[in-house]
């Protein structure tokens, strides 16, 4: 292997190798990044002019009595998005997982069902779900009736108590797959002397997943769950497709993304506000960075890999 | 050699082509977001301007809605934009007057033609500078089913009462909803709801505009009166009505399953083409009979002319023509539902059209009380409407609640009068 510590010097053909993915990346990533940083310190004049501000947005954006409730709402609302996810979404992947390990076609054909809602369009999650959740046409409140349940059914998308949670679980529906194939993919790398020696020692299925498998796995959960922070408060489009950008009823489904987008692009009759969409998305990357953060240095530091 | 001399050739052709093609025809350009509406341009509207007018050459040449506004300012930035611009309502209009981009019209022959509400959405907020010619407004109403009326022999309610009375009759029925409406959207609580049958109460222009003097306020009792009316609605809307949306009413009722729908014209065309029963609309009710009506009748679309166009003499013209009744008519009829906002006598073939049409003479017109001024600060009236009208019929927010929460927001940014 070549070693970089002998040469003082970047050798040339690394910095050709990395020059194009760095710069495209810096160009289309990391400046419009910056640039969205520095215009939220800037707020724009009658006449488009663009004026130093300070912390000034962000000052408003806390306190105001307008914009904080619309941004601890949506911040709240993003963490019990997440919350869902974590609860509902990963424990379920990984259980999946659990159970596709092993041999026969049945598993890969439910590996491959399993996995195809993660394939498809945010809108046509969005429009399948309406449908079936449709109080005029859905199927949802025919099938509890046939099961004697038709008085349970609600217009779940539509009340302000449930529609966050309904909106959440879609998103889980659709995205299960990717806890579900990573965790897979950990589960079957496990080496089958590992486990056949705990059959040897007389240990019980349940104690070779919770005490051999399970740890073994534990960095991908890591990883699974650093992935679902940074999805659910990037997360904007299914609930944009399903309840509109004022994310009704009464901002009961407003999260972070449809906050910004709000903001930013503005909605019917309100202009975009440029520069109180990029604190927004300031936010949105602070928080995120925070999260990523805190993945690197408390749990990737700790948490024990092994070479198997 | 010889090549040179061909291209000589073709150049002074083109040249000597250009020419006398410039010297004999002034081509004008329209801006438009109305795409769906190229070929009721360039098939009926344009050929009957330039028949009149030989020396004038028009091109209809639209963009898709969403993207309208960001490539229309691009092109009037870079000097590009076409003779003509099609204007949206109030604010985004107005701000490219500001901007220098669309002239002055205030002296155009023809805006005598124009009533001030029908120009109310493209003047300076003084009043003095018009910078557009109103084309099109869309008036709200009822629409009914006419076969489900026949049925329970109900006739069509003119005063509120009357109108509560066929509602429960339908409901006590059970064949119909009785109203075709959804909260999910919210657009339509606030637009099909509020601003439809709230002018009655505000008593349309004279409340509109004393909301905008700062003179009445949306705690006043008119207000809350058109929110506890809406509330009165939720039992006669579709169950689940919380999570339906404008598509699902839309078709709810023209499937015949729904005996009303509460919304505006623009919806004719695509209904009689859809519902396979006879149907009717009515003018929002009233407390009692006799009472005057007052109708939402809003301002939505103009025609305004780029302040740098090259052929400024033509594209007045042009302008001239549009605020002619044989505009109107050719207009009018060509797009059932959308009416031309001329004072002009026109005729309609569409008797639904012509139905919402007749109300203008029979009650007095107004425009959606957010849309002029009221929308331009931060909360955003119009989105706050969508939000409160939604809730209150969810029954989440009593109607006194939502009068609070709407003048709470409108006096954290509106100081009419300083």
């Amino acid at each position: 292997m070549l070693d970089l510590r002998r040469n003082k010097r970047l050798p040339f053909f690394i910095v050709v190798f990395i020059a194009p993915g760095a710069l495209i990346y810096s160009l289309f990533m990391i400046l419009p990044l910056l640039d969205s940083l520095r215009l939220s310190f800037f707020t724009t004049s009658q006449d488009n002019r663009e004026l130093w501000n300070g912390l000034g947005n962000y000052a408003r954006l806390f306190s105001d009595s307008d914009w904080a409730p619309r941004f601890w709402g949506a911040l709240r609302n993003n963490f019990v998005f997440f919350s869902i996810h974590m609860l509902v979404q990963n424990p379920i992947g990984l259980l999946l997982a659990a159970l596709l390990v092993g041999k026969g076609r049945a598993r890969g054909v439910y590996r491959t069902l399993l996995f195809l809602p993660t394939v498809l369009s945010v809108v046509i999650i969005g429009f399948i779900w309406q449908l079936i959740l449709s109080p005029l046409w859905g199927v949802a409140p025919g099938m509890l009736k046939a099961v004697g349940l038709g008085s349970l059914f609600r217009p779940w998308l539509g009340l302000s108590q449930t529609a966050l949670i309904t909106v959440s679980l879609i998103s889980v529906w659709q995205f299960i797959g990717i806890p579900m194939i990573l965790l897979y993919t950990a589960l079957i790398g496990i080496p089958d002397d590992l486990v056949e020696a705990a059959v040897v020692d007389g240990c019980s299925p349940w104690n070779i997943f919770w005490r051999i498998k399970f740890p073994l796995v534990l960095p991908t959960l890591g990883v699974v769950a650093v992935l679902t922070f940074v999805a659910n408060f990037n997360a904007f489009d299914l609930i944009y497709t399903m309840k509109g950008a004022l994310a009704g009823p009464d901002f009961s489904s407003d999260i972070m993304g449809t906050l910004f987008y709000r903001s930013f692009f503005g909605q019917q009759l309100q202009l975009g506000n440029p520069t109180m969409g990029a604190t927004v998305a300031a936010m949105m990357f602070l928080i995120i960075a925070a999260g990523v953060l805190a993945y690197l240095f408390l749990w990737q530091r700790r948490v024990q890999s092994y070479q198997l | 050699m010889k090549k040179l001399v061909a291209i000589a050739l073709v150049l002074a052709f083109l040249a000597g082509y250009g020419a006398v093609f410039s010297q004999a025809k002034v081509t004008l350009t329209i801006e438009s977001w109305r795409n769906d509406d190229l070929s009721i341009w360039s098939d009926q509207i344009i050929p009957a301007f330039e028949k009149a007018n030989p020396g004038i050459h028009v091109v209809f040449q639209p963009s898709a809605p969403a993207e309208f506004n960001g490539v229309l300012n691009t092109k009037l930035e870079g000097g590009t934009a076409g003779d003509l611009i099609t204007a949206r309502p109030f604010d985004a209009s107005l701000q490219l007057y500001q901007k220098g981009y669309l002239a002055d019209l205030s002296s155009l022959p023809g805006m005598g033609n124009f009533s001030p509400v029908a120009k109310s959405a493209w003047i300076t907020d003084d009043g003095k500078h018009v910078f557009a010619v109103p084309m099109a407004s869309v008036i709200h109403g009822f629409f009914y089913n006419k076969a489900a009326f026949d049925a329970l022999k109900l006739s069509v309610p003119q005063t509120k009462a009357q109108f509560m009375a066929v509602l429960d009759a339908i409901k006590k029925d059970g064949r119909w909803v009785p109203l075709a409406m959804g909260t999910s959207d919210m657009w339509e609580a606030a637009t099909m709801g509020f601003q439809n049958i709230g002018p009655n109460n505000w008593k349309g222009e004279d409340g509109r505009t004393a909301l905008l003097k700062g003179k009445a306020k949306f705690t006043d009792a008119p207000y809350v009166k058109t929110w506890k009316e809406l509330a009165a609605w939720a039992p006669y809307l579709p169950s689940g009505y919380q999570a339906v949306k404008y598509p699902d009413s839309q078709q709810l009722f023209t499937l015949g399953k729904a005996a009303i729908y509460p919304t505006g014209s623009w919806e004719i065309s695509q209904f009689e083409k859809d519902a396979s029963f006879k149907l009717g609309v009515f003018k929002p009710p009233v407390d009692k009979a006799g009472d005057p009506v007052y109708i939402s009748d809003h301002t939505d679309i103009a025609l305004g002319m780029n302040a740098k166009s090259a052929h400024p003499a033509e594209a007045k013209k042009f302008l001239q023509w549009m605020t002619s009744p044989e505009f109107a008519a050719l207009y009018a009829n060509a797009l059932p539902g959308f009416f031309p906002l001329s004072n002009a006598k026109i005729s309609l073939k569409d008797p639904l059209a012509n139905e919402f049409l007749s109300w203008r003479g029979t009650s007095k017109s107004t425009i959606r009380n957010s849309y002029q001024i009221l929308s331009r600060g931060e909360p955003n009236l119009e989105n706050e409407l969508w939000r409160v009208s939604a809730a209150v019929i969810n029954g989440t927010l009593t109607p006194e609640k939502a009068a609070t929460e709407i003048q709470a927001g409108l006096d954290k940014w509106y100081k009419p009068g300083k």
